[in-house]
């Protein structure tokens, strides 16, 4: 904490001691070159800052702001309205259950029950001391596109389908022993702030990350239905004229 | 598996019965039998445009590859000599295309795409003037498949044909309507055809600049469309002056952060711009003042894939499927009490009830109650709707909106008021609060359907809810209001008795009010 020097109207919890490092600046300065306009890298870098510190403090905040010419107010306004950046410190992983309508019918809300109990936390906590290893921030989470294979869970964001309270709770029980099951589809599983560093765009080992297989019962089930029908598309003719521009008025 | 219910057959054609030797216990608990996924391939090299739809590669042409069809389909597939259901016996015509390269060995590699077609579209685009691709896309009647079913080519046309500053393409891959599950296996499977079209409609339109807004969740899906990305520049396909035609383009993808309101394409826009996600005035319409206030057309991961298919088979054949307004196939996204939950992809126009059987029936053979044509967003359908043509016309025809074919099939044991709760709580949730009707309308009705879900509600509660719902709809800033009164608009009209018998006492409660405390 940054004792006498302490920031004014910020909650003590958000007022670290960080330093961004020079990595960190590059990254940043990278991720701005890709837009037209600098203010649209304001999500990738919070997510960036995010993946420094398990959240998004005061200072990453600033850090935001200094980079891109904005004020404090103008990131913190941004910084409040989205669910995926954390305003406390997030444990090694985040385990997101589904539980919208769909998902919590098929057994999603006992899952999240069963985390729940077995935690000890409830939404957007975590148990354990932030950032250690083991340590957990659970959380219920929207719709995450994955009905087909409801109910579903994401632990730092990749996909564990079809899961069932007793499986959820041998996967946690496992993240929190250290280890760290390999996902239905998504990569090899990491923790929270090095998926974080993905999501704002910088991959250090994409060719190797982006190999994990995903192909999946629902996902493939049309696509091997019609092929061992034997149904298939209209064959293409065999040339195509493009229409001709319409005639000028 | 639990105790199959064993329900009455009644003259009703419910539940769909599942096919014969397609049962729930064939489906999950049965190992893959030898050699029953391999696709017939051939092994030969690809022909050249023009092509035939083939199924996907086998799996032998990449042994080194991780992925292993038979493990992938281990369960889901029907031992030698069984069953699989086909159109005769009352199932969904399939016709693969988006979906036709899915279970191809690393399918997502710009290898195995240009091996099935890929990049074939691209050089016969470049050849022509752009405004010659929207008249094809205008000609093929290809409709947005983000929800709204707007026709594409139209919105391309759009844009000013003289403006001064530059347009742009922006790619809406934010998928998060409940119940909707197509795009992102997409974007993991086969994101090189989101690529492909990507080019040519920036060509098409002249944007030197296109974003792709991920999902942030999506993880898994942004790293193979970054790959892709990747991939396709260092094959000439972005960059300066592509293929020789002196066309130039750069593709950023870009992640959320976690809104469903950025969904909504001005919402989208704002949050690309690196602010809070919150819809815009319309007009004016992105076409005219959209990304950086320049022209900017935005459209569906779903839309811009089909756009090179329809460059190498024309109008004409895209036209041969589907129906007369909405042609061309659709992904079919089956989930919730189905025997084999999945993508299906057929032609615009398919039932549920032929997609219920190629998916082998409800689940234990307990009927179905209700689904959602496209999403929590559509008003709920009941069995007498089985038979709806699954088009934009038809559905909205019969009272509901296509939306994202997201097909969210419920059975008899889901209590309607509790469903309609869960999605309140979602709209809540994902209200961004910029309008005063949606922002405080969204809160009211969670509070009362939290009352009527664990049997603290009121008659006088329904009322007030109606009213509240109706106040809403219509009356908010965005669409989202609009969808967050319409599962309760819906559910009145086909389940009001079930909020009546939880309000007075004749069932019990569904939830307990201490499962309430801190819920969202």
């Amino acid at each position: 904490m940054s004792g006498s020097n302490r920031r004014i109207g910020v909650p003590v919890f958000l007022d670290t001691d960080v330093v961004f490092d020079d990595l960190t600046e590059a990254r940043a300065d990278e991720i701005i070159a890709r837009y037209p306009f600098s203010r649209s890298a304001l999500l990738p870098l919070l997510h960036l800052v995010q993946s420094v510190e398990g959240f998004v403090s005061q200072p990453g905040i600033e850090f935001c702001a200094r980079k891109l010419g904005l004020t404090v107010a103008e990131v913190s306004a941004v910084a409040t309205f989205y669910t995926m950046y954390k305003r406390t410190p997030c444990g090694e992983h985040l385990v997101s259950v589904c539980t919208n309508a769909l998902c919590a019918g098929l057994g999603g809300d006992a899952i999240y029950a069963t985390l729940s109990a077995h935690l000890g936390v409830g939404h957007e906590e975590t148990s354990g001391e932030p950032g250690a290893p083991g340590s957990i921030t659970l959380e219920h989470a929207e719709c995450l596109a994955a009905c087909d294979h409801g109910p579903v869970l994401q632990v730092n964001y990749e996909y564990y389908d079809n899961q069932t309270p007793d499986g959820a709770l041998d996967l946690v029980n496992a993240l929190q022993a250290g280890e760290r099951p390999h996902p239905t589809r998504g990569a090899e599983l990491t923790d929270f702030r090095s998926v974080e560093l993905e999501i704002a765009g910088i991959f250090t080992d994409l060719p190797s990350r982006v190999d994990a297989p995903t192909a999946s019962v629902p996902t493939l089930r049309g696509a091997v239905l019609a092929d061992r029908t034997e149904q298939r598309a209209p064959v293409m003719p065999n040339s195509v004229e493009f229409p001709p521009l319409p005639e000028k008025k | 598996m639990s105790t199959p219910a064993n329900p009455s057959q009644p003259d009703e054609p419910l539940p769909v019965t599942p096919p014969a030797a397609t049962s729930i216990e064939d489906a999950v608990s049965r190992e893959a039998g030898p050699g029953t996924a391999s696709s017939p391939g051939t092994g030969e090299p690809p022909s050249p445009v023009p092509v035939t739809i083939e199924p996907a590669l086998p799996p032998a042409a990449d042994p080194a590859g991780p992925l292993s069809l038979e493990a992938a389909l281990r369960g889901s597939v029907p031992a030698p000599g069984e069953h699989w259901p086909t159109p005769a016996d009352g199932g969904a015509p399939l016709t693969p295309l988006l979906t036709r390269r899915w279970a191809s060995p690393r399918s997502w590699s710009i290898q195995t795409y240009r091996q099935l077609d890929g990049y074939q579209a691209l050089p016969a685009a470049l050849g022509v003037a752009p405004g010659r691709i929207t008249e094809l896309i205008k000609s093929s009647g290809l409709r947005g498949r983000g929800g709204a079913g707007f026709p594409t080519g139209l919105k391309w046309s759009f844009l000013p044909p003289a403006s001064t500053k530059p347009s742009y393409l922006v790619i809406n891959a934010d998928e998060g309507e409940p119940g909707t599950c197509k795009d992102i296996p997409l974007l993991m499977a086969d994101p090189h055809s989101l690529i492909e079209g990507c080019i040519i409609t920036s060509y098409a339109i002249k944007a030197p600049f296109c974003a792709i807004y991920v999902r942030g969740e999506a993880v898994h899906a942004l790293r193979r469309v970054q790959n892709a990305v990747n991939e396709a520049r260092a094959a000439g396909f972005l960059g300066q002056d592509i293929l020789g035609s002196g066309y130039n383009l750069e593709i950023v993808v870009h992640a959320g952060a976690g809104a469903y309101i950025c969904g909504e394409e001005t919402a989208l826009l704002d949050s690309l711009e690196g602010r809070r996600g919150q819809p815009r005035l319309k007009p004016p319409f992105p076409a005219v003042a959209g990304l950086y206030a320049s022209p900017t057309v935005v459209n569906n991961v779903e839309t811009i894939a089909s756009v090179p298919a329809i460059v190498l088979g024309g109008s004409d054949w895209y036209r041969s499927m589907g129906t007369e307004k909405s042609p061309g196939p659709k992904i079919y996204s089956l989930s919730g009490h189905v025997t084999n939950p999945g993508q299906y992809e057929a032609p615009m126009g398919t039932t549920l009830r032929e997609l219920l059987v190629s998916a082998g029936g409800m689940l234990d053979g307990i009927p179905l109650k209700f689904f959602t044509p496209g999403g929590s967003s559509t008003p709920i359908f009941t069995p007498a709707q089985l038979d709806v043509p699954l088009s934009f016309d038809d559905v909205a025809a019969a009272g509901s909106m296509l939306g994202t074919t997201a097909l969210m099939c419920f059975n008899e044991t889901v209590s309607v008021p509790w469903a309609v709760w869960k999605w309140l709580e979602f709209y809540k949730h994902e209200s961004c609060g910029k309008c005063t009707p949606c922002r405080e309308g969204t809160g009211w009705l969670v509070q009362i359907l939290r009352r009527i879900v664990s049997g603290a509600g009121t008659l006088e509660d329904l009322d007030t809810m109606a009213d509240a719902a109706s106040n809403i709809a219509g009356r908010s800033f965005c669409a989202l209001g609009d969808a967050a009164a319409t599962p309760i608009l819906s559910s009145f009209k086909y389940f009001r008795s079930e909020f009546e018998d939880l309000v007075t006492g004749r069932t019990p409660p569904v939830v307990e009010s201490r499962l309430l405390v801190g819920a969202h």
